[in-house]
């Protein structure tokens, strides 16, 4: 099959490689139709992710028709339309039970700190992901779900990521009637997560980037206020100040590990490796929100420590929280509001590249070339 | 005295738009305003169905003895299987989950230092193939012509142009070095060769 293959930081390329097999009773083997790249993909594409392998197949979103099962499944047959959630999870162990799907405790022999994840890394367990023609997808009966029939499989694919983590992220800032809420980041997640914080009540949605084609986005996109920082001298007074200066009821920060804004802080990790990730979209979120307020946190950073200002979240009395996202968990409620016209999510796609040309791709998105935004993944077989 | 713009009271700023004005503004306003219609709300849910039907799943096995954080009890029993250790950097990266546990720094550190390794390892290995690593191909910089590289970039005020001109030297320096090794191992060699 063909497969998209890292070969060090910067460098990809497309391979033969031989299909998956089944490995597990519950496993399935998926022919993927619609693969993306997410920017959590760029972490790994860098070299910033602790024990990414060269050779490993990459992608944690897509969709695709099921190949084969494994002995015991019951819930899917050859043939079926599916939507793959970026947990493996093996539905039964003390984490899942309890709904924490992206903590599971039974499929990540690499790191306990973190789930299993398709193509994210030995430290998220060692699994080849979906930027390949074919995926072995493990606990077949418990994370994937067939395609609804009304559903477009480019609103399927951002299922599997990038909506439910913005979603999540609004969910974790436990919006009430009324808040102020800034979100760092106008990448896909930032752009979901400023247009759920409208479905959950937010009264003002501010979003923070430097890309203006993104803040354009954001402004047609998600009805949002923009603040474009390398504008003002310091993005954190001028948040102040649209806010009575009393700081924002709640911020997202959905940026994650390679923000921009501080030369030294995003050297020193992304290119130096010297910190789990550049924390200046973190520290921008402790000093923007209002004291008691709630910092939301679903951009993707690295195990190591990173220079995170927590002296300040701590004089302030915040509340942090943060977690990768359970995605099945918010399937049904997404359902219903893509059903109901709320949401529209195959909206941010801005590129769709053959897998042949998958180099190109992670080009143009790292470097953010040609206003992209959300690239997907055609499967050279689909 | 100077008339303060906004005293600190205990009032709540108003509102710039009324719930009204937002309902007819945003397309589902305020629809999931009950935490109980979140379905991350609350946070745990035990007994939450997922389609299990196991209390521990079925073991997958082994075809190699797989490396595992010493946090773990055991190997758990599904597993990735995409690129088993091997070489110096597979070395390197069994010592750090031998060695370290997910709190040490050592262990990440370590485990970045494979990253790196194995990189060379798998260059060199691949000049012994049919097919080359290519810095060129694999970078896909060849889209900086096609997908608008320049006029992506310049005017557009962009943060990340301050560091942007480091990730050539980042990927292109070794090469540069490792060619420039290469002309004079072979120089070497020449100037030694019995005449």
């Amino acid at each position: 099959m063909r497969s998209m293959v890292y070969r060090g930081p910067y460098k990809v390329r497309v391979e033969e490689k031989d299909i998956p097999q089944i490995e597990h009773p519950n496993d399935a083997i998926v022919q993927v139709r619609l693969g993306a790249i997410c920017g959590s993909d760029l972490h790994l594409y860098h070299g910033m992710m602790p024990d990414t392998r060269v050779g490993m197949t990459f992608g944690h979103e897509f969709v695709g028709v099921v190949h084969e099962v494994g002995s015991s499944v019951q819930n899917l047959a050859v043939g079926d339309r599916v939507m793959v959630p970026f947990n493996i999870y093996c539905g039964s162990c003390y984490f899942c039970s309890r709904g924490l799907y992206s903590n599971c405790h039974n499929v990540n022999p690499n790191a306990t700190a973190v789930g299993g994840i398709y193509g994210y890394s030995h430290t998220c367990g060692g699994y080849d992901g979906g930027q390949a023609e074919f995926v072995r997808v493990p606990f077949a009966d418990v994370g994937p779900a067939k395609i609804p029939d009304w559903m477009d499989e480019e609103d399927a694919v951002l299922l599997t990521d990038a909506l439910p983590t913005g979603y999540f992220g609004a969910q974790l800032g436990d919006i009430a009637e009324g808040d102020t809420v800034v979100v760092f980041g106008a990448g896909p997640v930032g752009l979901f997560a400023a247009k759920s914080a409208w479905l959950m009540g937010a009264a003002r949605v501010i979003v923070i980037d430097h890309l203006e084609y993104r803040l354009e986005k954001a402004r047609s996109f998600a009805h949002a206020e923009t603040c474009n920082f390398v504008e003002y001298d310091d993005i954190v007074v001028h948040l102040k100040k649209a806010t009575d200066y009393l700081g924002a009821d709640v911020v997202i920060d959905a940026v994650g590990a390679e923000a921009d804004g501080n030369f030294l802080q995003h050297v020193t990790s992304s290119k130096l490796k010297l910190q789990g990730g550049s924390p200046i979209a973190l520290n921008w979120a402790i000093d923007s929100v209002r004291k008691g307020g709630t910092v939301s946190v679903v951009g993707a950073y690295g195990p190591l420590f990173s220079a995170v200002k927590f002296g300040d979240a701590m004089n302030k009395g915040l509340t942090l929280r943060m977690n990768q996202c359970p995605v099945k968990r918010q399937w049904p409620r997404l359902f219903e509001h893509i059903r109901n016209g709320h949401l529209k999510p195959s909206d941010i796609v801005t590129h769709r590249i053959p897998l042949e040309h998958i180099a190109e791709g992670y080009h143009i998105f790292s470097a953010k070339l040609d206003d992209c935004i959300k690239p997907l993944i055609v499967a050279t077989s689909a | 005295m100077a008339e303060i713009p906004t005293p600190y009271t205990s009032g709540t700023p108003a509102p710039k738009e009324t719930a009204e004005d937002l309902r007819a503004r945003i397309p589902g306003w305020g629809v999931d305003l009950d935490p109980a219609d979140r379905p991350s709300y609350p946070r745990e849910q035990p007994g939450i169905e997922t389609g299990a039907r196991w209390d521990f799943p079925e073991r997958q096995p082994e075809k190699w003895p797989r490396e595992r954080s010493i946090e773990h009890a055991f190997v758990t029993p599904v597993f990735g299987t995409s690129t088993p250790p091997k070489g110096i950097s597979g070395a390197l990266r069994k010592y750090a989950y031998r060695t370290y546990s997910e709190g040490r720094a050592a262990h990440w550190l370590v485990l970045i230092a494979a990253d790196r390794v194995d990189a060379w390892e798998s260059h060199l290995r691949s000049f012994a193939t049919l097919r080359p690593d290519n810095p060129v191909t694999e970078t896909g910089v060849l889209s900086e012509f096609s997908r608008h590289g320049a006029s992506s970039r310049f005017g557009k005020r962009r943060a990340d142009l301050n560091h942007q001109w480091i990730d050539p030297i980042l990927v292109g320096a070794p090469w540069v070095l490792a060619g420039l090794g290469a002309v004079a191992a072979l120089r070497t060699l020449r100037k030694h060769r019995p005449a």
